[in-house]
């Protein structure tokens, strides 16, 4: 697809989702407009001037229960390239012993009557139980083990744009999928889209009934990645994990880290990604983050526009 | 002293004795002084006379698993309050659960609870005494003292005692006084941080499931340690297929083991959590169809002993929270009676077999004379409209906290007046 500068949202039709929670609310059509308008939002960020004026005069708060450097810094970009009034909060805390509650800070900032709320919180659906308390348009940035929608989208746009398109590929998700609101986001989009998916992990890493959510499900790395047009590597909170569900991180690595050796059973064209933070040389080789097939830092540049799209699409789409 | 009550063309429907057909019943100083099954009754020229126009008499319903907030947490329920709950859901006497500020876990906690029952509940109050001071696990209560008091069995509550050894000394102890030990089996490291049924729903919403070995493990243990020590055990909410079978295998060779499930097992299923609906976040959690299927069949042929409404009151501080943070428990005590009713027309399981789960299996398990309509027991009874059409309303319900499960729920089955004791303590008003 060609380069073509977006010129105003007026562009597509309206998009009828006042919030964007979970990729299972959104239908094919709406998740490949997003993707669309995203594609119009990446020469954007490339020109010298990199502003669009269609949130002028919105507000929009960035609210943070998770500390988060990446995601947060891409939606207040996105929103800024917009013309949004961006207000970042972090909140340290989220348990309900220690003070206000969800629902309290939900009303608050409800008051303040912001245009749009992007969430990040450690519980699922703490961000559908906020958007149920607000006036205004609420993105989920990533609630416990749920979901994290807009990381899907930014996946989802970085391998069409590298392969051409999505349908028909086959996707490899390696990992730590029990506790990765990503692999399930990128599980429904790609399903959605009719993209063969593996998920390959460890059995103690691999959430009960995955089998019906994955096309295909794989323990052994080499097995899975056989003729793969997509790795997806997960971080693996190897603090947390080390002891527990794994026994240590050299073996973890050994089995499951992908390497050159690993990746070469994919298709010799594959591209690798990872939604990061990264782990070098625990889920992944150094040289594979950092090489040639690796398009980690494509990721994050179609992260600031798909943001754009999706902040775009709910606020000037028809609200009822 | 109140005038004789005569309750006739009534359909008398006593499982103690698996009576079925139409009669009266006199009441007299709190006890039925008389019951005849279509034959005359003598009736006092003083009586006062109700015709029930051939709705079911049966016995009040006696509920073994229920939570108030009083003493400790008196804005989500007192015993009054809970007493006009049970009244208007035809609960005549309930097991108090020790899981209060303080717990109950001492004598004169308990004789608080009987006293300041009996000055302000409308129903009787029963209360469970603690195995484990503080309910903590540790160390033991003293039973014989407890039960002198009024306790009418041992319960750690919504607690399990993840101990082995202490356990078995517990049964031990509790055979010494012949009390029933009511146990809620959850092995807590392998539960871990789950907060509802394991399995594809809770992957799909992102939560930590709870597997259904959690319950089944500590309850093959606790079956085990019951026929070693001769105890009185009854498992006090199982909510699996495995834990069926696990029963049904003890039950062989153990009479004095017994089985306890909630009416939310029976109903409900994890589907109903929808998008993290915390109304439905439950001590046991809800499980699969299968297992809800499973469980059914486990009632109807009796290895299923009781069905209480696990009511648990909880204000929407604690429930309007995220899932994972929310607290646990619905309240249920007005909700039981109609909700056990659906299994009865859905052709699932007989009236019978349904209302004896919650009157005279229970009193037998407990020790007491309620729960069936005899001459000389006490006239706790209930008349039921068992096809009366209505739909729960949260601001409706008599209970302090509004967390029911059974929000919006049609349900068919009321209870038009509820007698403890020889007085009507609730009477429908349309």
């Amino acid at each position: 697809m060609a380069d073509t500068p977006a010129r105003t949202s007026g562009d597509f039709p309206p998009f009828r989702q006042r919030h964007l929670i979970s990729i299972a609310d959104l239908k094919q059509h709406e998740i490949i407009d997003l993707l669309d308008r995203a594609e119009r939002m990446v020469p954007v960020s490339r020109q010298e001037r990199k502003s669009l004026p269609t949130l002028s005069g919105k507000t929009q708060i960035n609210l943070f229960f998770e500390p988060s450097t990446r995601t947060q810094s891409s939606f207040e970009i996105a929103g800024k390239r917009l013309g949004a009034l961006v207000v970042n909060m972090s909140v340290k805390t989220s348990s309900v012993s220690k003070g206000e509650t969800l629902v309290d800070t939900a009303a608050t900032l409800n008051a303040m009557r912001p245009d749009v709320l992007v969430v990040r919180h450690g519980a699922a659906g703490a961000v559908e139980l906020l958007s149920q308390k607000v006036g205004c348009s609420v993105i989920n940035a990533g609630d416990g083990a749920h979901e994290h929608p807009t990381q899907a989208l930014l996946d989802a746009l970085t391998i069409r744009r590298h392969k051409g398109r999505i349908s028909g590929l086959t996707v490899a998700i390696c990992g730590d999928i029990a506790n990765s609101r990503v692999a399930r986001s990128n599980l429904l989009l790609l399903g959605a889209l009719h993209v063969r998916t593996r998920v390959i992990a460890p059995r103690n890493l691999l959430p009960a009934g995955i089998e019906h959510l994955a096309t295909e499900v794989f323990t052994d790395m080499e097995e899975g990645l056989k003729g793969v047009d997509v790795v997806m590597m997960l971080r693996l909170q190897h603090e947390r994990a080390s002891g527990k569900m794994i026994p240590s991180v050299r073996e973890y690595y050994r089995f499951y880290g992908l390497d050159a050796e690993k990746l070469a059973f994919a298709n010799p064209d594959a591209i690798v990604m990872h939604p990061g933070p990264m782990n070098r040389g625990v889920e992944i080789d150094p040289a594979i983050a950092d090489g040639s097939r690796s398009v980690i830092t494509d990721q994050v540049e179609m992260g600031v526009a798909v943001r754009m799209a999706v902040l775009d699409a709910l606020l000037s789409g028809d609200q009822a | 002293m109140t005038k004789p009550l005569l309750i006739e063309n009534a359909r008398i429907v006593d499982p103690a004795s698996g009576t079925d057909q139409r009669g009266a019943v006199l009441i007299e100083n709190g006890r039925i002084s008389d019951l005849a099954l279509g034959g005359p009754v003598g009736v006092p020229d003083d009586a006062e006379v109700i015709n029930a126009n051939g709705l079911v008499l049966a016995p009040g319903l006696i509920d073994m698993r229920v939570f108030t907030g009083e003493p400790g947490w008196e804005y989500r329920e007192t015993l009054a309050s809970a007493g006009e709950a049970a009244a208007a859901g035809g609960v005549t006497s309930f097991v108090m659960m020790p899981n209060t500020m303080p717990a109950v876990d001492d004598g004169a906690v308990v004789d608080f609870l009987v006293r300041r029952a009996k000055a302000t509940s409308k129903v009787n109050v029963l209360p469970a005494a603690g195995i484990t001071k503080s309910l903590a696990g540790k160390d033991l209560t003293e039973f014989g003292l407890m039960r002198e008091a009024g306790a009418v069995c041992l319960s750690d509550g919504r607690n399990s005692i993840q101990s082995t050894a202490l356990l078995r000394t517990a049964m031990s102890y509790a055979a010494n006084f012949d009390m029933t030990i009511v146990h809620h089996t959850v092995d807590m490291s392998l539960a871990g941080e789950g907060v509802m049924n394991d399995g594809l729903f809770a992957t799909v919403l992102g939560l930590k499931g709870i597997p259904r070995e959690a319950e089944t493990i500590p309850l093959s243990r606790d079956l085990q340690l019951a026929a070693l020590t001769g105890v009185r055990y009854h498992a006090a909410q199982i909510s699996t297929e495995g834990s069926v079978e696990i029963v049904a295998a003890a039950k062989k060779r153990n009479a004095r083991v017994t089985a306890g499930i909630s009416i939310n097992n029976l109903c409900l299923n994890e589907n109903d959590i929808g998008r993290y609906r915390t109304y439905f976040k439950l001590g046991t959690p809800l499980r699969s169809e299968d297992d809800r299927r499973a469980v059914i069949e486990g009632l109807r042929s009796g290895v299923i002993d009781t069905i209480h409404s696990d009511h648990d009151p909880q204000d929407s501080e604690v429930k309007r929270q995220p899932f994972a943070e929310a607290s646990i428990g619905a309240i249920g005590l007005e909700t039981l009676l109609a909700a056990a009713l659906r299994l009865v027309h859905s052709d699932d399981v007989p009236l019978l077999t349904v209302l004896k789960a919650m009157t005279s299996r229970p009193a037998e398990i407990l020790g007491l004379e309620a729960g069936r309509i005899a001459k000389d027991a006490p006239a706790d009874l209930i008349l039921v409209d068992l096809d009366y059409p209505w739909q729960v309303d949260e601001k409706q319900l008599r209970s302090r906290s509004r967390n029911t499960s059974f929000e919006n729920a049609r349900l068919a089955g009321k209870v038009m007046r509820t007698i403890v004791g020889g007085e009507t303590v609730f009477l429908h008003k349309d």
